[in-house]
């Protein structure tokens, strides 16, 4: 029986124990925080979204969203709120269909259902829309669960099926031993040995590959969410804009999540998990712009995530050739949680040597090249 | 570090119906199911119950919830940390938070 260690509780690595342990390998999640889920995955705005993808990131959450996202509140043994009621992507000027048009034209080359919807059809699938909107893109089948229950979900499945995790416990190397990499050390010391490592650490995975002498050109990027007071249901589309102001959902509890971009995070200290002043007036700003119903609503919370965003805006997700035992998923871009259940399986067969589900050429970790 | 064992049986409680967050009514025994979950602590179990993430925010019952899970796990409330605090201090319209305009 092989044995594998998994560096990050977040949705990620949950998931990959999951999906390990379910096949009798035995695992043990290491995790920095003392609280499992602290990252990313309990602070993200829960989209499940095909549509505005990458090109090399659609076949993955488009096989996610067909073939584990509708089972997984039965598999997980608990309701993690999925919706899939589809995404609309909001215009109100010509410029706006226009990229709307670039993002539909990108999604049906991958073959996935995505279309424009004049603004009657816009307002009769949500009809809650301020007058001005114009257009929008329209793709059925996106969607949006409960971040936090979905990360929970996992870890509370994968403890149940024997794997050990390990709040608490910060990794500050790999090691090799022979050529492959075969344990971690934590900050006190503690060598843990096993037969493979998987790194899913989200931009902290860039220090701990750097021990191993690989590196993933990532940079930590503060983006931010919030939560309103509980509603009657209005609508369970998952919505966004074509300039990215604002995106959200209603949850299941009636609250709505909405995040939203003010165009200086490049800029913000990525270091430290801290919201900025301007983000919420702004995110509130956008929504009352395109839903001036919700404009009463109080907002109940508001916090901050750090997203480990790649070069390319696009994860790593593979066994790098020079460090045979290691398995990296990381540098997922602000956009890893609608991919979580699928990246976890594809990193449990990684780890197991096995086929992949799906070809992962795209993700491979040396494909960063100098310019010239 | 904490390692995150399976905790022993469930052992029904006379007072598991008992409503402790008021705003989300959430039991004391789902707080107590919640732990032998795995959720060791005050943040973990309100991000999978939403104990203490309703319009109160935990004022009320945020160390009634830090006394259950630590009975649960057997150690001493001082192990563990309280909730997260989060802006704004109390329930804001979006209309208000939206508004940069002053003087009006
Ligand atoms: C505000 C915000 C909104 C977002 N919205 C969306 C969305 O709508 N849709 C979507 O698909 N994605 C979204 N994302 C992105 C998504 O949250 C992430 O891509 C996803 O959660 C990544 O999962 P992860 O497990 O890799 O990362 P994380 O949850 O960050 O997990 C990494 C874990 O590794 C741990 N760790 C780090 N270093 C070490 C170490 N040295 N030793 C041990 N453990 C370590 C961390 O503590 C952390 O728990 C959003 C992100 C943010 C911040």
């Amino acid at each position: 029986m092989s044995k594998i260690i998994i560096v990050g509780a977040g949705a990620i690595g949950n998931a990959a124990a999951y999906y390990l342990a379910k096949t009798g390998v035995q695992v043990t999640v290491l995790e920095k925080s003392p609280y499992i889920g602290n990252g990313g995955s309990s602070r993200n705005g829960g989209g499940v979204r095909q549509s505005g993808r990458h090109p090399a990131e659609l076949p993955l959450v488009m096989y996610g969203v067909k073939n584990i996202w509708p089972s997984l509140s039965d598999e997980l043994g608990m309701d993690i709120e999925y919706y899939r009621e589809g995404n609309l992507r909001l215009g109100k000027t010509e410029q706006h269909l226009e990229i709307l048009r670039g993002l539909v034209k990108n999604a049906q080359a991958g073959g996935l259902d995505m279309r424009m919807v004049d603004s009657a059809e816009a307002r009769e699938l949500c009809p809650y829309l301020s007058g001005e909107v114009i257009g929008a893109s329209w793709c059925p089948t996106d969607g949006h669960a409960n971040p936090l229950l979905v990360t929970l979900a996992y870890y509370s499945a994968a403890r149940r099926l024997g794997v050990t995790f390990v709040s608490g416990a910060q990794v500050t190397a790999l090691r090799k031993l022979r050529g492959r990499v075969t344990a971690v050390v934590t900050a006190d010391g503690t060598v843990y040995e096993a037969d493979g490592v998987i790194v899913a650490a989200g931009y902290d995975s860039r220090k701990l590959l750097g021990s191993v002498g690989l590196d993933v050109p990532m940079n930590p990027v503060v983006l931010e969410t919030l939560v309103t007071e509980e509603s009657p249901p209005l609508f369970y589309q998952m919505l966004g804009t074509a300039m990215a102001d604002f995106y959200g959902h209603q949850s299941t509890h009636g609250s709505f999540v909405f995040g939203g971009t003010h165009g200086l995070e490049p800029y913000a200290d990525g270091s430290r998990t801290v919201g900025s002043s301007i983000s919420a007036s702004s995110t509130c700003r956008g929504i009352i712009g395109f839903f001036p119903v919700l404009k009463e609503l109080k907002i109940l919370r508001t916090w901050a995530g750090v997203i480990d965003d790649c070069a390319d805006h696009i994860p790593v997700i593979g066994n790098p050739a020079e460090t045979p035992g290691l398995t990296v998923g990381c540098g997922f871009s602000g956009h890893g949680f609608g991919l979580s259940p699928v990246a976890g399986l594809l990193l449990s067969q990684l780890a197991l040597g096995q086929e992949t589900a799906l070809p992962l050429d795209k993700f491979r970790c040396d494909r960063f090249k100098a310019k010239v | 570090m904490t390692e995150r064992k399976l905790l022993s049986d469930l052992v029904p409680q006379p007072d598991d119906d008992m409503v402790v967050c008021r705003c989300e009514e959430i039991t004391k025994g789902e707080i107590r199911r919640a732990v032998h979950d795995g959720m060791f602590n005050i943040h973990e179990a309100r991000r999978f119950l939403r104990c203490g993430m309703g319009l109160c925010q935990g004022q009320t019952c945020g160390r009634l919830v830090k006394a259950i899970i630590a009975r649960e796990l057997g150690i001493s409330q001082s192990e563990l940390d309280d909730a997260t605090g989060r802006a704004p201090m109390r329930p804001t319209e979006m209309r208000i938070i939206a508004s940069e305009v002053f003087g009006e």
